[in-house]
């Protein structure tokens, strides 16, 4: 069977509870993907909390009423599946994909920790996942080069008082402070039916799908309704230069360039990802052409966009400086090329090599059931409508050289630029600069 | 599954489903064919989506390295895209990307693959220039010290990375000095800076050849138009076999076992490896090692992170794996944990090893392992780019053609007694190296206490410190 890529089938409906649900049959393979998203990430917590959401998804595998610890991890591990969870700044999700046969019994268990978690929640079970989740913090931030990227730049590029300034991971001080009485806060306030979207995706039968659903997921109660987050919105440009440097324990430096940029989803947000897509996505992009391949000031060069879709976001590029190259020439030459492209904009030929690469990228990603149903769910979460994923790949088609200039013309200036620069730490450099120096010999 | 009592759901939550009858599975109808001047050809209909995934295995890998040139074959595959006999580069790169296609290549240690995945319509243009990637390359001068320099800054870089540090430093004490699996895949600093254009057109010309080449497609085509494509567009290309082999790059290291402490000073976790040579892909024993290792430390559930994470949280996580190669590939348990819990956590990874050498696995624990590995098996092949990768697989290790259709049963065979035996064949305690990359102040006095073996303490260039 052959299902156009650009036409993902989709159903959806909402329980009375506001649990809003979508479904998306293909039967190529007999493995059933489940996706959930609760509308909450780091954005929502409070002060003196950094840290908490993504700490709640470990609680959400240690049990409820009727799983026990791990117990959600080996039942879909022995059921042939996979699974995982993630946080993000606006939202927090769960996932499986397994045998199709086993469909009824994974969403059994995600119903099982959205009604029923508080009775599975212990002091021990904190504790231990507290200390887990300092050691990932350690893994992926403390430990290693550039770690701390992930929270120095949204610090660099949010105003204090944004829900998007503080760190996801959170300080170890607040990860010590976080009590059961947090824990039970935080699952009566968010996750609840009414602020989640539930995506099945696969080999499934959708009378059925849908008994199952209300079945299980139809008698847990609506939650008390979400608290509003602070308005979020901001001024287009950051209105000046922002800049920090920063020592740390790195062989070679490293600038991440970030301007303020339009929310996902928006009419503007497509122009930005292609202007992304044509400074820093492979080998054919400019900043790969120029700073890599012709004057080889730098090792490595990316370009990206965070994908907030609430109040404003960020597009970055980065690049790591050769060996023996001075930070401040691979920074002139960084900016040289985005004054560039804000004085002549882009050409059709480069707006079509971005949109080739998104879309193979695109029709690649829906082979999988997993990433169709994380995608369907994306959508349902931030904008109430997973058809929207239907609409993908005509936004990117629709979007011109012209628009991507005007995106450049407005985003890519001189004070709408915020520059977080690494340089190996002072005792340091001097040996490794003389090292790179006779790397070069 | 394992019958489970009936009762009441608790808070008001429905009953527990049952699971339903699994519904068939079969890993794609694949063929191959030899092309006349002797390249094969392995393709997968996948008719699922208009896309894809072209790969070109070639017998160069580098286990092909000459000695003292160690990173010539990661340098040759890194170069196949950066000219031809009638483009440079950036032109090769350009017109590629433009089909919505990216050149990715990769030199491993038997092969390199060079791949690429399009859309259906855009095939015939992406995989000529993929082709004159592979049978034309010109390897400039100008790239050629461009991308060692690139190599050069990856090592220097490498001091500060703690997790691949320690990836290279384990592996370099756990195999022979001279034995190739001791140096790094893309080579050292010493060797990467002997490299010449000299080097890369000896192992181009040696290895490069229709008859130690098959290409991979798999997607939304046909057999017998991927034949006549393939025909069309590798036909004209000629050699004879190579005639040179590769060396052998497993023997392991005689020295007697130590505990080898890479100082970064201050580092808030240490990098942890415990490792010795394991076994070869082809093994009669593949099976019952694949399901021990399941058990050990190959998934979540398993007892390694089980132990070092969900009951000591030593962890965010630990696993233990078989590096399949060729030659015998590290078995390798890898974690990072806090620094002053360092020694007690190498001490529950060892514990674990001589437990699953000692008693036989419960029931639970085997079903969890093979209906994990059985079950799991249509979910890692969702993709064109999957399913090619496990063709190529069949193609660098002569596997059968039926492999993938016996996997699943060869898997369900497994006993507790074949894990028993397989760890006590192939999990060697007494030959265990263990290798630490962390803080010397916070772990060395307590790795002295763990029974395993010398202490000694090298820099990050891993020279030995001096007590």
């Amino acid at each position: 069977m052959q299902f156009s890529p650009m036409r993902v089938p989709i159903e959806t409906f909402r329980l009375d509870n506001g649990l809003f649900v979508t479904l998306s049959e293909d039967h190529t393979a007999p493995l059933v993907a489940v996706n959930l998203w609760y509308h909450v990430g780091s954005a929502n917590e409070r002060e003196g909390r950094t840290g908490f959401a993504h700490l709640f998804e470990h609680m959400l595998f240690q049990g409820s009423a009727n799983v026990g610890t791990n117990e959600h991890f080996e039942t879909i591990q022995r059921a042939g599946g996979t699974l995982n969870g993630s946080t993000w700044l606006e939202r927090t999700n769960y996932f499986e994909t397994v045998p199709s046969n086993h469909l009824e019994e994974v969403l059994w268990l995600e119903a099982d920790r959205m009604g029923w978690l508080l009775p599975g929640m212990t002091q021990q079970k904190l504790d231990l996942q507290r200390d887990v989740v300092k050691n990932e913090r350690r893994w992926s931030v403390d430990n290693q080069p550039y770690g701390t990227w992930w929270e120095r730049l949204p610090e660099l590029c949010y105003p204090r008082s944004h829900p998007f300034h503080h760190s996801l991971i959170g300080s170890m001080e607040d990860l010590s402070a976080a009590s059961l009485d947090d824990v039970a806060t935080f699952f009566r306030t968010y996750y609840t039916p009414d602020n989640a979207v539930l995506t099945i995706a696969g080999d499934f039968e959708p009378k059925a799908a849908r008994a199952a659903v209300e079945r299980l997921f139809g008698r847990i109660p609506r939650g008390p309704g979400r608290p509003s987050l602070p308005d979020m919105s901001l001024s287009s440009t950051f209105g000046g230069r922002q800049r920090r440097l920063v020592e740390d324990d790195v062989a070679l430096a490293r600038i991440f360039l970030a301007f303020r940029s339009p929310v996902f989803g928006s009419e503007e947000y497509y122009a930005a990802s292609i202007c992304a897509a044509i400074l820093g996505m492979r080998r054919g992009s400019r900043l790969y052409r120029t700073l890599v391949r012709e004057r080889q000031v730098a090792q490595d060069v990316g370009a990206y966009t965070f994908d907030l879709a609430k109040g404003a976001d960020i597009l970055v590029c980065d690049a790591t400086a050769r060996p023996g190259k001075p930070v401040e020439l691979l920074e002139e030459h960084l900016e040289r090329e985005i004054d560039q492209l804000v004085d002549r904009g882009v050409t059709d030929e480069e707006v079509e090599r971005a949109r080739a690469l998104l879309e193979t990228d695109f029709v690649n990603a829906m082979q999988s059931a997993g990433e169709r149903a994380d995608q369907l769910s994306r959508f349902a979460t931030y904008f109430g409508e997973p058809r929207l994923l239907n609409e993908q790949v005509d936004r990117y088609r629709a979007v011109t050289a012209a628009a991507v200039g005007d995106f450049a013309r407005e985003r890519l200036i001189e004070e709408n630029r915020a520059t977080l620069v690494y340089v190996p730490r002072a005792e340091a450099a001097g040996e490794l600069a003389e090292e790179g120096m006779e790397a070069l010999a | 599954m394992t019958p489970r009592a009936v009762k009441e759901p608790r808070g008001g939550a429905a009953p527990r489903p049952e699971p339903g009858p699994p519904r068939p599975y079969q890993f794609p109808r694949f063929e191959r064919r030899t092309l006349g001047n002797g390249m094969q050809l392995a393709v997968a209909p996948v008719h699922k989506l208009p896309l894809v995934t072209a790969i070109a295995v070639v017998d160069a890998g580098a286990t092909h390295d000459a000695p003292g040139r160690e990173g010539t074959a990661s340098l040759v595959a890194a170069l196949l895209g950066e000219g031809t006999a009638t483009m440079d580069g950036d032109t090769l790169t350009l017109e590629l990307e433009r089909l919505g296609a990216s050149l990715v290549t990769g030199g491993d240690w038997d092969t390199t693959n060079a791949g690429i995945t399009v859309t259906r319509e855009r095939l015939e243009p992406a995989l000529r220039l993929l082709a004159e990637a592979v049978m034309a390359p010109s390897f400039p001068a100008r790239e050629i010290e461009r991308l060692r320099e690139e190599r050069l800054a990856e090592i220097l870089q490498l001091r500060t990375e703690p997790r691949g540090l320690a990836n290279e430093m384990a592996t370099r004490f756990a195999y022979a000095p001279d034995a190739r699996y001791s140096r790094p895949l893309g080579g050292t600093r010493e060797s990467v800076r002997a490299l010449g254009a000299r080097d890369i057109g000896e192992l181009y010309a040696a290895r490069y050849r229709p008859a130690a080449t098959t290409l991979v497609l798999a997607g939304d085509i046909a057999v017998g138009d991927a034949t006549e494509l393939a025909d069309r567009i590798f036909g004209d290309w000629s050699g004879a076999p190579p005639t040179n082999g590769a060396g052998v790059p497993d023997t392991p290291n005689s020295m007697p076992r130590a505990v080898h402490l890479v100082a970064k000073p201050d580092a808030p976790q240490s990098e942890l490896r415990i490792l010795h040579p394991g076994i070869p892909r082809v093994h009669a024993d593949y099976f019952h090692v694949v399901v021990m290792n399941a058990v050990l430390g190959g998934l979540f559930s398993s007892r390694i992170n089980l132990n070092l994470r969900e009951r000591n949280a030593y962890t965010y996580g630990a696993r233990s794996e078989f590096d399949w190669r060729r030659g015998a590939g590290p078995f390798v348990v890898s974690t990072a944990v806090a620094s002053d819990v360092t020694a007690a956590a190498a001490r529950e990874a060892l514990r674990e090893i001589d437990r699953i050498r000692r008693e036989p696995i419960d029931d639970d624990e085997l079903s969890l392992a093979t209906n994990y590995l059985a079950g799991v098996f249509p979910i890692r092949y969702e993709t064109t780019a999957a399913i090619a990768s496990a063709l190529a697989n069949l193609v660098i290790y002569g596997l059968d053609d039926d492999y993938f259709d016996a996997y699943r049963d060869g898997i369900r065979a497994v006993t507790a007694e074949d894990v028993l035996a397989a760890a006590q064949r192939h999990l060697h305690p007494e030959r265990l190296r263990t290798v630490v990359v962390g803080d010397p102040a916070t772990t060395r006095s307590s790795l002295e206490a763990l029974d395993a073996g010398e202490v000694r303490v090298y820099d990050a260039e891993g020279r030995p410190i001096e007590r």
